[in-house]
């Protein structure tokens, strides 16, 4: 794992080539784009005119294509190879639901175009909020959600709006201690207090602690299912049955929906709501972090609360219902918008392309091989690495730190040395119930080829590991175009922006 | 079915190994009565042929403003994106890549979002930006949220010129916190008074730049009002091109800059996904919601890049995070800096005064249709005009001649019969004389 000592001229090495910001590659004067110049001799801005530049470099087109594709070739995607990084669903993201996001006459719309001039796009919403209200088995969805946490902040203010509604607020959200993040800042952010639920040694929620929390003041349990250590809540029945007994709700997180989409609704698991990640389970892509999109499903109970707009079935076709007190389809109990305009329509169109390609029965053949890929990692490295929880496990396979304890190399220098290896890593760190975890998700769409090149990888690096040769451990990964960065120099002192040098700046 | 690898034989070898006789057998902690037999009754799998006829028939439903006379605004524009963008944003490595948390591999991300927050804090005139959030009306709801951390206080006002989806977005977050809004009411002739409105318990003041009905502001006595109590001016922008013409938000006294940076690099698409912009003054920054990406060296000494003082993020603070937000609008934002990085300080500024000749034109051209009249004194390139007559009907009427010719203010603002007859107008770079000739005849017809 040596870096390659050549040194170059450049500091370029081969496909390796080093690019400076686009503030360091300005030409005054040098434009990427042709346009008229304008005569602004009587201008109606009242004064107000910008008085100093903008301070924007100059770059021509060539410029800029070239910039944006180096920096593209520093970066790992899907395309590039496996992505098994566990919780984030990094499937396969096909190239028919860009080509369709970018139909004239979609992708074009204007969000406020007459309705009439819109029902394609409305025929278009409805169609994909028919399939997921199928796929879950719940009677309502909302779709306006910008995200899978925007979706939970619209499930838990459903939950809130319908215990105000009944006038019992309520003040306690109950959130089990393996969750994502979001689920205690979501809960937080709708002004409840969190009260962590403690996991059991098979790695669920922990039953008796989890009744005994109950109580006349918890508004929801917030319950990813499956869970974060990649298994199903088996007692998950009677998690909801108490949950409803206590007159409280249970939000499911759907970040998991990969793992059981066409084989388990959970409508019949009494999920009162749940948002759908369609970056995840859906496939449209992460994009480098977004944009997302965080459809949620609702409840009988909780369908009236849903927030605006939503699309009706009109007398003269499809509606869009913007207002509460609408006439056709208006509900005053709605808790309101959460976001400009409709939603993400963009991602709900590659997202309906996704569902239309795969069908019924290809839904249900992607979380068959989601789990059997899984479960074919967990199998194969349980020997050499230590699972955490016996399997089967669902869509991902957890193991923790100690197969390497004693042997100076941790979680996370395993990880970058999978870097050097042409891999993704896996997830680090998370969840936190167990020490050092590993989390892997190979979802559906890698072969098993690849499946076994990356076997043959893990077993390889932790008998290295094992081998008491830690050293290149500590420094991978070398072969990217960076090595380890400074995480900590750049949080004491934050440079969060480029700025002139000093001497250019002074002039 | 295309996109799953693995074949018959790949499927019992790997069941063989795993010591299960068939894929059911690993689902067994699923309550039986909740296991699904078969496929749901839905269709089955298409080609892409199926499927992309099936878009196409959807498509040919809608009236594509791409090829109609189109004249809407209300905080989503229709602006020329030059090919290279799309070429650029759909590389695979940006596409298909995740969060950027493992920066050895992710410097290609982490560049742009580095270049994204100094374009965003150039543009606003602030100090720092972070690495977007979903859209311009979830950034002003973050912008209150915050304003309220920062001075402790529970009172937010708007102006009467704030974007009805904002303004109610905002009331929908602070109502869930116990925060109070103070609304103006809507105003559309620009004059509503605010000064008055700014006490003690007042955390901050949003007023938005160029307004819903199009007028321009100086915020400079909003800022020094603001200060004078101990509120913070947010000020909030919709449209992102206007800043190459106007005064920069942070020169006039802001204090928190909330935007939607959808007319750069961003398709309409119905109104998402776009991109919200958020850029504050130096000492606000561990207050601020969302990623930032920072500068710092590698072990070998090389400047890099990575995510930082993410201990203001859900993910390590978990419900003492400043905001939930996890995923946020990475490729939108990529798409703005790559359509900002073409234009540079040269087009970008050509573009804003292009934008505002083509409003002034438009305005001309209706003030000569009788019976319309221009409300607006000042305006970027989007203004409200007076119809004499319900404004709703007359944009059915306009739509059924193919021609989308502004947005009735009671859509957005319904309810309110001193409103009915104003209709929003917005004049981009893409509409020539031809689209407003046409525009002014079917009105001439129609009104």
């Amino acid at each position: 794992m040596d870096r390659p000592k050549t040194e170059t001229l450049s500091g370029n090495q081969g496909l390796r080539i080093e690019e400076p910001l686009i503030f360091e590659q300005d030409a005054p004067g040098r434009c990427g784009v042709d346009l008229p110049e304008t005569d602004l001799a009587d201008n109606r801005l009242g004064g107000v005119e910008r008085q100093d530049p903008v301070g924007l470099p100059g770059l021509s087109e060539p410029q800029v294509v070239r910039h944006f594709t180096r920096l593209s070739q520093k970066n790992y995607g899907i395309d590039s190879g496996f992505y098994p990084l566990g919780s984030c669903t990094m499937k396969h993201n096909p190239r028919l639901n860009e080509k369709m996001a970018r139909l004239q006459g979609l992708g074009d719309l204007h969000p406020l175009q007459p309705e009439s001039t819109v029902q394609g796009a409305l025929e278009m919403i409805d169609t994909l909020a028919h399939w997921l209200k199928e796929l879950t088995g719940m009677p309502a969805v909302a779709m306006s959600p910008a995200a899978g946490a925007h979706g939970e902040l619209c499930g838990i203010m459903a939950i809130r709006a319908a215990l105000e509604d009944r006038g019992d607020p309520r003040s306690r959200v109950l959130v089990p201690e393996s969750a994502h993040g979001t689920n205690p800042a979501t809960a937080a952010a709708c002004g409840y207090s969190i009260d962590s639920i403690p996991a059991d040694d098979r790695g669920r929620v922990d039953l008796e602690a989890f009744k005994s929390m109950l109580g006349d003041d918890v508004a929801a349990i917030m319950l990813t299912n499956p869970n974060t250590c990649g298994l199903f809540e088996n007692d998950i029945i009677e998690i909801a049955d108490a949950v409803h007994d206590a007159g409280a709700f249970f939000y499911c997180d759907g970040a998991n929906f990969n793992a059981i989409v066409g084989r388990v609704r959970p409508g019949d698991l009494g999920v009162d709501c749940m948002h759908l990640n369609l970056h995840k389970t859906f496939s449209t892509p992460h994009g480098g972090g977004g944009p997302g999109s965080g459809p949620t499903v609702l409840s009988e109970p909780l369908a009236p609360f849903a927030p605006l707009p939503f699309v009706v079935h009109g007398k003269n076709g499809f509606h869009l219902v913007e207002t509460i007190d609408d006439p056709i389809g208006g509900s005053a109990k709605s808790f309101g918008r959460m976001k400009g305009f409709h939603g993400q329509m963009g991602m709900f169109i590659r997202s309906l392309a996704y569902i239309l390609s795969h069908g019924a029965d290809g839904l249900r053949q992607v979380s068959g091989d989601a789990v059997l890929n899984a479960n074919y990692l967990l199998a194969e490295l349980s020997d050499d690495l230590t699972a955490s929880f016996p399997g089967p496990c669902m869509h991902e396979a957890l193991f923790d730190d100690r197969f390497l304890k004693g042997t100076g190399v941790s979680t996370l220098d395993f990880a970058k040395a999978m870097i050097d290896e042409g891999f993704h890593p896996m997830t680090m760190y998370f969840p936190l119930v167990v020490s050092g975890a590993l989390l892997m998700e190979p979802t559906e769409t890698e072969s098993k080829d690849a499946l076994d090149q990356y076997i043959a990888v893990v077993k390889g690096l932790a008998a290295k590991a094992k081998s008491g040769n830690d050293g290149p451990f500590h420094e991978a990964p070398v072969l990217t175009p960076r090595q380890r960065l400074d995480e900590t120099a750049a949080a004491r002192n934050p440079v969060l922006r480029w700025t002139p040098p000093v001497e250019e700046a002074a002039e | 079915m295309r996109y799953l690898p693995l074949t018959g034989d790949n499927r019992r070898t790997m069941l063989d190994s795993i010591g299960v006789a068939a894929v059911e057998d690993l689902f067994v902690d699923v309550p039986k009565a909740a296991l699904l037999k078969e496929a749901i009754d839905l269709p089955a799998h298409q080609g892409e042929l199926e499927v992309e006829k099936a878009f196409r028939k959807m498509a040919a439903k809608n009236l594509n403003p791409t090829d109609a006379p189109c004249f809407l605004g209300a905080g989503a524009y229709r602006h020329h994106v030059p090919a290279t963008v799309d070429a650029l944003i759909q590389r695979g490595e940006y596409l298909t890549s995740y969060t950027p948390y493992q920066p050895e591999i992710s410097q290609g991300t982490l560049q742009y979002l580095f270049e994204f927050q100094t374009q965003v804090a150039l543009l606003t005139g602030m100090k720092v930006a972070n690495a977007s959030l979903y859209d311009g009306a979830t950034a002003a709801a973050e912008a209150v949220m915050m304003a309220a951390r920062v001075t402790k206080r529970n009172k937010a006002v708007l102006c009467g010129g704030l974007h009805p989806h904002y303004r109610e977005t905002t009331e929908t977050m602070a109502g869930f916190l116990g925060l109070e809004i103070d609304a103006a009411a809507p105003a559309p002739l620009g004059d509503d008074d605010l000064l008055d409105r700014i006490d003690e318990d007042t955390a901050c003041l949003v007023v938005q730049n160029p307004g819903f009905f199009g007028h321009v502001r100086d915020l400079t006595p909003l800022a020094e009002a603001c200060h004078a109590k101990g509120a913070l001016l947010v000020a909030v922008v919709t449209e992102i091109v206007s800043l190459g013409a106007l005064n920069a938000p942070g020169a006039m006294g802001a204090d928190i800059v909330a935007a939607e940076g959808q007319s750069l690099g961003n398709a309409l698409s119905f109104g998402g996904p776009t991109v919200g912009l958020f850029a504050v003054r130096n000492k606000h920054i561990r207050q601020m919601p969302g990623r930032l990406c920072g500068e710092t060296t590698d072990a070998t000494g090389r400047r890099g890049y990575v995510l930082t003082l993410s201990t203001r993020e859900q993910h390590i603070r978990r419900e003492k995070a400043t905001s939930n937000i996890c995923t946020n609008s990475g490729l939108c934002a990529l798409a703005f800096t790559i359509h900002l990085t073409l234009l540079g300080e040269e087009g970008f500024r050509r573009l804003a005064r292009l934008n505002h000749a083509k409003a002034i034109e438009l305005a001309g051209k209706l003030s000569d249709v009788s019976g319309i009249k221009v409300l607006n004194e000042t305006f970027f390139n989007e203004f409200t005009v007076d119809l004499g007559q319900a404004a709703a009907p007359v944009v059915e009427a306009l739509a059924g001649k193919g021609i989308l010719g502004g947005i009735p203010v009671s859509r957005l603002h319904p309810g309110q019969p001193d409103l009915e007859n104003l209709l929003l107008v917005a004049a981009t770079e893409t509409n020539g004389a031809d689209d407003m000739d046409a525009l002014c005849q079917a009105l001439r017809e129609v009104l």
